[in-house]
């Protein structure tokens, strides 16, 4: 070592070599979000391995769902994702329609973009605030809380259920609108949307949190890919500027009408005034780094705000019934459908047996928290115990959905 | 590129090692043998038109009717299959590649059946594989860690089987 380095005491106290030890963070930590085992190899306080171990929560979802219809699967769909448990009702109800080639009325659609978006912003709410804990500041979770008790009380008011909902459905949604939610929608639209500079100024640019989240577990385009990563966690390793597409299934492969709706697609760099919003990318922040993970969902918020908006002025015109009638049997062959839930693409391939059966000969979840958790181990290299909590966090995971 | 284009380019490279394709499927299909799997995706991901740099999904299908009586009707023949849904990042092109496996290997119960690996080629066949070994029960050659990803270490049987019979009992705990 030359003498030049063993000035700065950072370099010789990570140039020390201890023996490794094993660290077992997990299943009952609390900033693992669930049951996630996640045993770390160490030498003093560097990461030099991260094991995570699955299975915690698994409830044979895929078993069940061979063994009943795919209207009886809809309420396991919801305990997959439990924080937006209407996203994954509609990506099962797609996946089957498509398989039955059902075209569903104009009205379901719409109702179906509305409540899709209105739980998008309760389960980015969630990851918001949850992250803020996981970084040591208490209170942006309490305002975060209190916002989404609101979407959930629209929601109950909607189907009753607070948290499983089984809303979506397949041919539809379950029931329509009861009399004045339209208003008591936009009534909450319009207290939150200025709510979200408040999160800003607790969270998006306090010093702290930048500190902690900035510069690190920088995840590389290349490596999402192949680890086939999406959702916020794959958009906030592309470059807009770099000519990156905008890689969100709402636009690539749209579902539900979403092509006729005007929103954007959230890509850093965040550093000129494309996304209208007045914080600059901070000091420090690379792109694919926790803090673009963080600010991506920030964002995406917004648009989905616009969309709502935009759905309830269509919802009054638009034509046809709430919910058309699905088939009893299945038609043999098999479709794969991924639509964009708030953590990523969630897919389900749904195979009919070919005798015409009521139940599916196998259902498939592939779940998008499963494979952007896959890359967990290499961006963690090199890293501080101290930054494992921030990097899990900002992936944003859900046990429900791994273990499914 | 359309379906018919992708799958027309790879059986003029390929030729008979395409065993079947759909293209009235409602995602258009190939079939190929275990043995030429790695080279067919190699391909799919190397060739630039092609560029199939995303591989989304594993997922094993049991086709096995275990009621005798109705397995005359059913409509296939027992067997396995593993199914691979890749897309392009560039293209945006999406395909399905299929592997069709004998349920048992050499027709010996309790062997399992091989494919080769494609962790080679993609990050996210990883943790893919391994569920697939774990819940359906098929060996791939050449994985680093294949072991349980879901279920315990010791868990016995491959529970997304169709005759998969449902254990009584599990370290004291009563299955039923």
């Amino acid at each position: 070592m030359s003498p030049a380095t063993l000035q700065d005491q950072t370099i010789v106290e990570f140039d020390v070599r201890t023996d490794e030890m094993l660290v077992n963070m997990g299943p009952q930590h609390p900033s693992t979000h669930g049951v996630l085992r996640l045993v770390l190899r160490t030498d003093g306080e560097v990461i030099s391995e991260v094991t995570p171990h699955l299975g915690y929560l698994h409830r044979c979802a895929e078993k069940i769902g061979e063994n009943v219809m795919p209207i009886q699967f809809i309420p396991y769909t919801d305990r997959m994702d439990y924080l937006a448990g209407m996203n994954m009702n509609l990506a099962y109800s797609l996946a089957v329609e498509k398989l039955c080639g059902m075209k569903l009325p104009e009205k379901a659609n719409v109702l179906r973009v509305m409540i899709a978006e209105l739980n998008r912003i309760a389960s980015h709410l969630v990851g918001m605030g949850a992250y803020g804990l996981d970084l040591g500041t208490f209170s942006p979770f309490l305002y975060a809380f209190r916002e989404r008790e609101m979407i959930l009380d629209l929601f109950e008011e909607l189907c009753g259920a607070r948290l499983t909902y089984s809303y979506i459905t397949i041919g539809g949604v379950h029931d329509d609108l009861p009399e004045g939610w339209i208003d008591r929608c936009k009534q909450f639209l319009d207290y939150f949307e200025p709510r979200i500079l408040e999160y800003h100024a607790l969270l998006t640019t306090n010093h702290i949190f930048v500190q902690r989240t900035a510069g690190i577990g920088i995840l590389s385009k290349e490596l999402a890919l192949s680890h086939a990563c999406s959702g916020p966690m794959l958009r906030g390793s592309l470059n807009r500027k770099a000519g990156d597409p905008e890689w969100d299934l709402r636009k690539l492969e749209p579902y539900c009408g979403y092509e006729t709706y005007d929103f954007k697609v959230i890509i850093p760099p965040f550093d000129d005034d494309y996304y209208g919003v007045p914080y600059r990318t901070p000091r420090g922040a690379v792109i694919g780094d926790c803090w673009h993970r963080f600010y991506v969902r920030m964002l995406e918020v917004l648009e989905s705000i616009k969309l709502i908006r935009q759905a309830m002025q269509r919802y009054p015109s638009a034509q046809g019934s709430h919910r058309i009638e699905p088939p009893r049997h299945l038609p043999g062959g098999e479709a794969y459908l991924e639509t964009e839930c708030p953590r990523g693409a969630m897919g389900f391939y749904v195979v009919g047996a070919p005798n015409k059966q009521a139940v599916p000969l196998r259902v498939r979840a592939k779940s998008s928290s499963f494979l952007n958790l896959s890359v967990t181990n290499a961006i963690c290299n090199g890293c501080l115990i101290a930054d494992i909590p921030a990097i899990v966090g900002s992936i944003d995971i859900v046990m429900g959905e791994i273990d499914r | 590129m359309t379906a018919s284009d992708i799958i027309t380019a790879l059986e003029t490279k390929f030729g008979t090692k395409i065993k079947s394709k759909s293209l009235e499927a409602i995602d258009p299909f190939i079939v190929v043998d275990p043995s030429d799997l790695v080279e067919v995706v190699r391909h799919l991901r190397d060739e630039p038109t092609l560029a199939f740099d995303l591989l989304h999904n594993i997922s094993g299908v049991d086709y096995l009717e275990p009621d005798p009586k109705k397995a005359a009707k059913a409509g296939f023949e027992p067997h396995l299959e593993v199914v691979y849904h890749l897309q392009s990042f560039q293209h945006r092109h999406r395909l399905v590649v299929k592997v069709l496996l004998p349920r048992w290997k050499n027709d010996q119960k309790g062997q399992l059946p091989e494919v080769p690996t494609l962790t080679s080629l993609y990050g996210s066949a990883n943790w893919h594989e391994r569920e697939v070994y774990d819940l359906v029960g098929v060996i791939f050659v050449g994985h680093p860690d294949l072991t349980r990803i879901l279920l315990a270490e010791d868990w016995e049987g491959h529970p997304l089987r169709k005759d998969y019979e449902f254990p009584l009992e599990y370290h004291g705990i009563r299955g039923r």
